[in-house]
This record gives C-alpha cells, structure tokens and sequence, in this order.
C-alpha cells in the first residue's frame, strides 16, 4: 500500500514536471540558427581563444551570425577551416599554420649569470627584478610561465631554455603573451626552415659580453641567402618566412652558431 | 518579528554558513571560486535558485507531504518522500527557470546561464529547503533563510576566490600543489567562520 502511495506521488509529480518542461521548451523556444551547433562541432573545443573570441562557441556565433571569417581557428587548422566552409556553403581561404618560435638558447653556463635568483618561481615575477638574473636582459628565464600558460602541453622548459614540441604546437599564442622577455614569436610557414635563436637587440660587442651564442649583428646570415630572406634590424637576424626556401645557407656561416636548423 | 527575521539571515550568512560551516555545495565551492567574476556569478545563480526552490517546495512540503488539518493533527505522512519529490521538483523548476530567463531575459541568462544547470542538483540547494522544513520555518522565515544561505554562498565564494588568487603564486610542497592545499586553505577559512557562533543570537537578542 505504501509503496503503491509513494510510487504514484512521484510518478504524478514527475509526470507534471515533463508536461511543464515540454510546454515551456515549446512555447519558449529561442529561434536559434542550427548552424551554430554544426559549426561548434567542427571546431577544436580547446576554447584557447586565439581566434580573438571568448571561445569555440562565441567563434561558432560569430561564424554564422555576423559572417566572422572561417579560417581563425589555429589549433584547427585546415581542415577545420573547411570543414566550417562547407557547414557555411563558402570556401575556405587558406589558413596560415602558426607556430611558436622560441629566440633564445642561451642556457645557465652560456648566458652569463649576474646574480643569484632565489625568488617567486614563475619569469613575470624573475624579469621583474632587475630585468632577471641573466645577463642578457632579452633571454629566456626558463622559469616556465610559458609551460604553464600552454594549453596543449606543447612547449617544456629542456635545460632551462624555453623548447616547443611542434607536433603538439597550434600556434595559439598564449605563451607569447605570458613571456615578460617577449622571447617567443608566432610565425607562419615555418616547417623544415632555420630559426634564430638569439632576441637580444643589443650591440655585437655588449652580446659578446653577456652570451656566448647571441646575434652579434655581422650581417653574414644577409649576405649570405639567397632569396633574401634573412635580415638584420636592430643588430639582430631575422628571417622572413614568407621568402626562406629552408636551404640553410645562413647556418653555416653564423659565427655564433644562433641559426638552428629545422 | 523583524528582529527573529534579522536574527535568522545573519546566522545563516556567519553563524550557519552552508559552505563553511554546514560543508554542503563544497563542489561549486572549490570548482567555480578560481576567478572573482565567476564565484560572483555562481553565487547569484545560487542565491536565486535557493530563494525560488524554497518558495516552491515550502507549499509542497506543507500542503502534499505533510498536510495539517485545523486541529493541528496530520491528514496523511508522506514525509519520507521528502527527499525524491524535492529533488525532482528542484530538477523541474532550475531547466524551467532556465528555458524561461533564455526566452525573456536573454542578458541575465548570459549571466547565469552557465551557472544554472550545475545547480540543477546541487546539495547545498537542496540543504537549504530540507533544513527549512527541518527548523520549523514558516513561509516568510523559509525565504529569508534561504537568501541568507545564498548570501552566505555568496560571502565564502568571494572571500575564498581571494584566497585562491594568493594560492596561485604561492610555492607549496610538490605533494600539496593544487587541491590539497586549495583544501588546507579552505579548513583554514572554514575555521574562522566558527568565531561567529553565538554571536548573532546574542546581539539579536533571540536566543
């Protein structure tokens, strides 16, 4: 008897709870774009936000309320961008695949040390103090704010210098906003060709001074390619990777041996 | 009357905190209170959803469960569904709140939208409409406890997502990196709430 109460009560009241629901989804129904679902299911879903918007779902709006571009999501690169294209019924322009690009390699022992740092753990808080325990005031502090910042596990700190892992890095950009030193670039087209591994802006004989493989500003690298890709600004090398062809011209006659190979 | 109203919405802010001292909604507590705007916006929903599901379930509690007839002698006991019927009638009136705020007022949905449904189920709600029935509240007494256990929500969220921003640049032991010590900070905050016990029925004068 009692059971047969209490199964009937709940099933009463769970009963006018559905017919509640269902009228309300029914007469409150939002016109919402279908489309906003497809284009969200093309996407990463990493919300990481290098597409400018508060994330995967705020793009998808974004798509196909206002016309935003298809091709802005970096982790998802081509594929995705057509994918969305053809939810969209365009086509989809090329999406340039970014990456990150650390310019530094002057580790504990090659960079000179000016003092001893024993401080809060994290760059923001080493580059605050005197622009950091290094000597060059441009390095890499290898305390790992870009490891925390990355999203998709991407970039380690190898030796105390900052290191991507390119099968992993999409070129969101959020370490290159959390580095104090502003060592990381983000670039485009930048498989199989060299990368400068120096950031510093200083003069060849102050670099001479604080590290033994900084960008002294020789101007060998320039001279050297021969599709004038690399230049030097600001006594440091750099490469545009719009015209390198990745011969590695310029690795061989660096003298401080700053150009890496891909 | 004001003074018993005053005396119960403060103890459920400092004396009775649901957080910090009752430990129900922990779960919110400790996810959403990474970031102030977030702890603040989960707080809101919480408040809302506990002042509209104790509105809801008082009459259901007095009226279906556990009727009283003129002579003060129970109509019939379904007091021990208590538990099931407010967990679903919670469950219903949150998606409704929610089908109905996306419909007529599209910027607080913004707002608490992605609040609303993981408070669909949540403890500390469910704490707050149990206890009322539990303390013997009438209406009027209900929905003040029940703003106030949101308020209180609302206190420990705020004060704890400012303990959290310090936590963040804090170096812990590698063994106590991240919940455990979010724990310890939390037990250390848990803490100073039981300084106000007693407090307010003493300045309140309803003891």
């Amino acid at each position: 008897m009692t059971i047969g109460i209490a199964i009937a009560v709940v099933t009463v009241i769970g009963f006018l709870g559905a017919v509640i629901l269902v009228l309300a989804a029914k007469f409150m129904a939002v016109e919402e774009d279908p489309r906003i679902e497809e284009v969200q299911q093309c996407l990463p879903g990493a919300n990481c936000g290098a597409c400018g918007y508060a994330g995967c779902a705020d793009y998808a709006k974004a798509i196909v309320e206002s016309g935003a571009p298809v091709n802005k999501c970096v982790p998802g690169g081509q594929s995705c961008s057509a994918q969305v294209a053809q939810v969209m019924g365009t086509t989809a322009e090329e999406a340039v695949q970014l990456k990150a690009v650390v310019g530094c390699q002057g580790k504990p022992g090659v960079c000179k040390q000016r003092f001893e740092y024993k401080g809060i753990g994290t760059c923001a808080a080493a580059a605050m103090l005197q622009g950091g325990p290094k000597a060059c005031s441009q390095s890499c502090l290898g305390l790992g704010d870009c490891e925390r910042a990355c999203p998709f596990d991407a970039i380690h700190i190898v030796d105390g210098i900052a290191k991507v892992d390119y099968d992993r890095c999409t070129g969101c950009g959020a370490c290159a906003k959390v580095c104090p030193h502003f060592v990381i670039d983000i670039c485009g087209h930048t498989e199989g060709k060299p990368q400068v591994r120096c950031n510093s802006n200083e003069k060849g004989p102050q670099v001479m001074k604080e590290c033994d493989t900084g960008c002294i500003g020789c101007m060998k690298c320039e001279k050297t390619c021969p599709s004038d890709a690399i230049h030097v600004k600001d006594s440091l090398a750099r490469i545009d990777y719009e015209r390198c062809t990745g011969c590695n011209a310029c690795v061989g006659v660096c003298p401080k041996k700053v150009i890496i190979p891909a | 009357m004001a003074a018993k109203l005053a005396a119960i919405f403060f103890t459920m802010i400092l004396v009775d905190n649901y957080v910090l001292v009752k430990f129900l909604g922990i779960c919110p507590f400790l996810g959403v209170s990474k970031k102030l705007n977030s702890a603040v916006g989960m707080s809101a929903a919480v408040i809302f959803v506990m002042t509209l599901a104790t509105a809801v379930t008082w009459p259901i509690q007095n009226f279906l469960l556990t009727p009283v007839d003129a002579e003060g002698n129970l109509k019939w006991d379904l007091g021990y569904l208590q538990t099931i019927v407010f967990i679903l009638i919670i469950a219903v009136l949150v998606q409704l709140v929610e089908v109905a705020m996306k419909k007529y007022m599209p910027p607080l949905h913004k707002a608490l939208g992605v609040y609303l449904p993981l408070i669909t189920t949540n403890c500390a709600v469910l704490g707050v409409t149990v206890l009322n029935i539990d303390s013997g509240y009438n209406f009027v007494e209900s929905i003040v406890c029940a703003v106030g256990a949101g308020v209180g929500f609302l206190l420990a969220m705020v004060i704890f997502s400012g303990v959290r921003k310090r936590l963040e640049d804090a170096q812990p032991p590698k063994c106590f990196e991240g919940l455990p010590i979010t724990l310890v900070a939390a037990s250390a905050t848990a803490l100073s709430f039981g300084g106000f016990a007693g407090m307010i029925e003493n300045i309140f004068g309803t003891v």
